[in-house]
């Protein structure tokens, strides 16, 4: 040791940033972990359950388990949609926004509209928008001849669902390209002017590679957002027809607040947590390998 | 392989100049001679990237005709021009390795196979690169992917012209003179016309044949390293190009004699008395200013540098400060001294030009 004195009394700063993990992370899962190893029948009367409800849930031949299954599929078949369509219709969006001029500043606040409206007055736009009988879409396409019905037709209200979110979401990946695209010296266009490049050389040669960076961030946040999607189908479809929008989030608030019940929900509440830690952590480790390999 | 003709050439950034100041690039007649080596060589700002620019068609001029050999290119887009460019920082395609970035010119321009390898093979030994040709260039240092950047610069063998836009400014200052007597070697054994950019006047005068000096967009001079030593025809010239420039002073001349704040110098030629209410000025390089304890203009010393090849005196004639060499067998400097100017190296310049004199 250098034998200077060690001041313990600098852990009093650290307090502060406790005690708000307390409140707001820490409790509020060790509430649900506490759900979830134990059976109540009301009254504040719990017993001990060990890991039986997380059996249950991860077995699908049991009927919770085949229920988390099917809308884990689900929700994991939605972000996939989501993706495939917003990722590329972000980056090819960012391509056509101009470089410089008064152009620019007009582009982005119209691009970034969608994302300033909140979520339940979007669900509740697009459940007027999307109505067969008064909703400019919903009437266009019914006129049409269409068969076009959020409430009885489970295609229907899938094509909303992604619809809605490519509207409200795919501004953020146009956003980020944007900036990355940005960021490329204007050398780079140059050269491969030179070169003789294609367009489509200059694409996947200079513009895919140094937008990787960026595209892995936007990837992940729209995974994020896509796996825990609720309010738009909670407003627009409330989960159906049936229980074809029922992703994982509405689910849970039906088996938790519906259904009240404790214990399956908190099982299925830290699988769901576990799966979503998981994919966050598979980006992070993507996202510092292209930083080790430098000057991307 | 080409003449490039620059007719009446100059531009200004975002459309219609007013005045003069508004262009970047004033008007500009010249002719790039096939199989020479130039350098442009200016300040920072001074209009050279602009110009090289309008040559590759990275910029299209405002105004003037640009030819190669009898071609009208002046609205050619780059692709068809046939030029090859080098920047000032590493332009590398991350996705490729060594080989395919030097391929990629080629390989755009659809050479067959055979042709392309053996190109690339050439310039690879050229550059030492030949053993990380199969690796990818994203991992490499700065030097290496600036030596790729070249490489592609010089791997089409048909241009009409090689560009180089400070190309070794980011490379290490020992690998920089290897670098530069390779482009050099390069530039001898291919015949092309190549253009360089620099900011640095060793650079510039170990490269080029021909050197055009440009200064707030302007070519000022163009010139052999020689011409632009000996004969600068601008004051611009006379202190941009040397180290330390040429001592300038104001004067007045009176044929073959020049009065500096009461001292007389000796000219090489007779000259004609100026007009009236313009600037005269005299130079010579502190090469030829040469202090001596003997004869000579007095002058007060300063302070002395001792450049280890060279030692320099730095002095005021009556109250022009100016730099003198000091001969080697000079020892003993006092606070008084005297100075001898070349009169044969002596230039007078009105309004910064340099008027040529009558033999004597």
């Amino acid at each position: 040791m250098n034998g200077k004195p060690i001041n313990n009394r600098a852990w009093l700063f650290v307090l502060p940033v406790l005690a708000f993990v307390l409140f707001s992370s820490i409790i509020p899962v060790m509430t649900v972990v506490n759900y979830s190893i134990q059976d109540t029948m009301g009254v504040n009367n719990f017993f001990w359950n060990g890991d039986a409800w997380f059996r249950d849930l991860l077995n699908p031949s049991t009927a919770i388990g085949a229920r988390f299954n099917d809308a884990l599929f689900r929700t994991l078949a939605f972000s996939l949609v989501c993706l495939v369509i917003e990722a590329p219709l972000g980056i090819a969006i960012a391509l056509c926004i101009p470089r410089t001029g008064w152009l620019v500043g007009l582009t982005l606040v119209v691009v970034a509209l969608p994302m300033l409206i909140p979520w339940n007055v979007v669900g509740t736009i697009w459940q007027i928008f999307t109505r067969a009988d008064i909703g400019l879409f919903g009437a266009a396409l019914t006129g049409l001849g269409l068969h076009y019905n959020v409430t009885q037709d489970p295609i229907s209200a899938w094509t909303t669902i992604v619809v809605i979110d490519v509207w409200h979401w795919t501004p953020l990946v146009i956003l980020l390209s944007y900036a990355g695209l940005r960021a490329i010296p204007d050398a780079f266009y140059q050269a491969a002017q030179i070169d003789g490049a294609s367009r489509w050389a200059i694409f996947f040669n200079i513009e895919l590679p140094k937008l990787q960076k960026v595209l892995v961030i936007a990837v992940l946040l729209r995974f994020m957002q896509t796996f825990m999607i609720y309010t738009e189908p909670f407003v627009v479809t409330g989960g159906g027809p049936g229980s074809a929008t029922t992703f994982l989030s509405i689910d849970l608030v039906k088996i938790a607040l519906g259904q009240v019940d404790l214990g399956n929900a908190g099982a299925m509440s830290l699988v769901y947590y576990l799966i979503t830690l998981t994919v966050c952590w598979i980006f992070f480790t993507i996202m510092t390998q292209l930083e080790r390999r430098g000057d991307v | 392989m080409a003449q490039i003709t620059l007719d009446g050439i100059a531009h200004a950034y975002g459309g219609k100049p007013r005045s003069e100041q508004d262009y970047a690039l004033k008007p500009l007649h010249h002719v790039w001679e096939q199989g020479m080596a130039y350098a442009l060589l200016g300040p920072s700002g001074c209009g050279k990237t602009t110009l090289l620019n309008i040559i590759s068609g990275l910029v299209i001029p405002s105004e003037g005709r640009l030819l190669f050999d009898d071609k009208d290119v002046t609205h050619l887009p780059t692709k068809e021009r046939n030029i090859a460019q080098v920047f000032q920082f590493p332009v590398i395609y991350d996705t490729m390795t060594v080989a395919e970035n030097l391929a990629f010119p080629l390989k755009n321009r659809k050479l067959p196979r055979a042709a392309i390898e053996r190109r690339v093979t050439e310039i690879a030994a050229m550059l030492d690169l030949t053993s990380v040709l199969n690796r990818r260039a994203r991992g490499l240092t700065a030097d290496a992917k600036q030596k790729i950047s070249l490489g592609r610069g010089l791997v089409r063998s048909d241009v009409s012209a090689v560009l180089f836009d400070e190309p070794l400014t980011v490379i290490d200052p020992a690998l920089k003179w290897e670098l530069r007597s390779k482009l050099k070697a390069v530039h001898r054994a291919l015949d092309l016309l190549m253009i360089y950019v620099t900011h640095d006047q060793i650079e510039a005068l170990t490269f080029a044949d021909r050197v055009v000096v440009m200064n707030d967009g302007k070519a000022v001079q163009i010139g052999t390293p020689d011409d632009l030593f000996e004969r600068p025809e601008h004051t611009f010239v006379g202190y941009f190009i040397g180290s330390p420039g040429m001592n300038l002073m104001p004067a007045k001349v009176l044929g073959s004699r020049a009065l500096v704040d009461g001292a007389e110098l000796q000219l090489g030629a007779v000259y004609p008395e100026p007009p009236k209410g313009q600037r005269v000025q005299i130079g010579v390089r502190p090469e030829y200013t040469e202090l001596s304890s003997m004869a000579g203009v007095p002058v007060q010393v300063r302070r002395v540098a001792d450049l280890g090849r060279k030692r320099l005196a730095y002095v005021t004639l009556g109250g022009q400060p100016i730099v003198a060499t000091i001969p080697p067998e000079m020892s003993s400097i006092g606070d008084q001294a005297k100075v001898v100017f070349d009169p044969a190296r002596t230039h007078v310049y009105v309004d910064d030009i340099r008027v040529t004199g009558a033999a004597p």
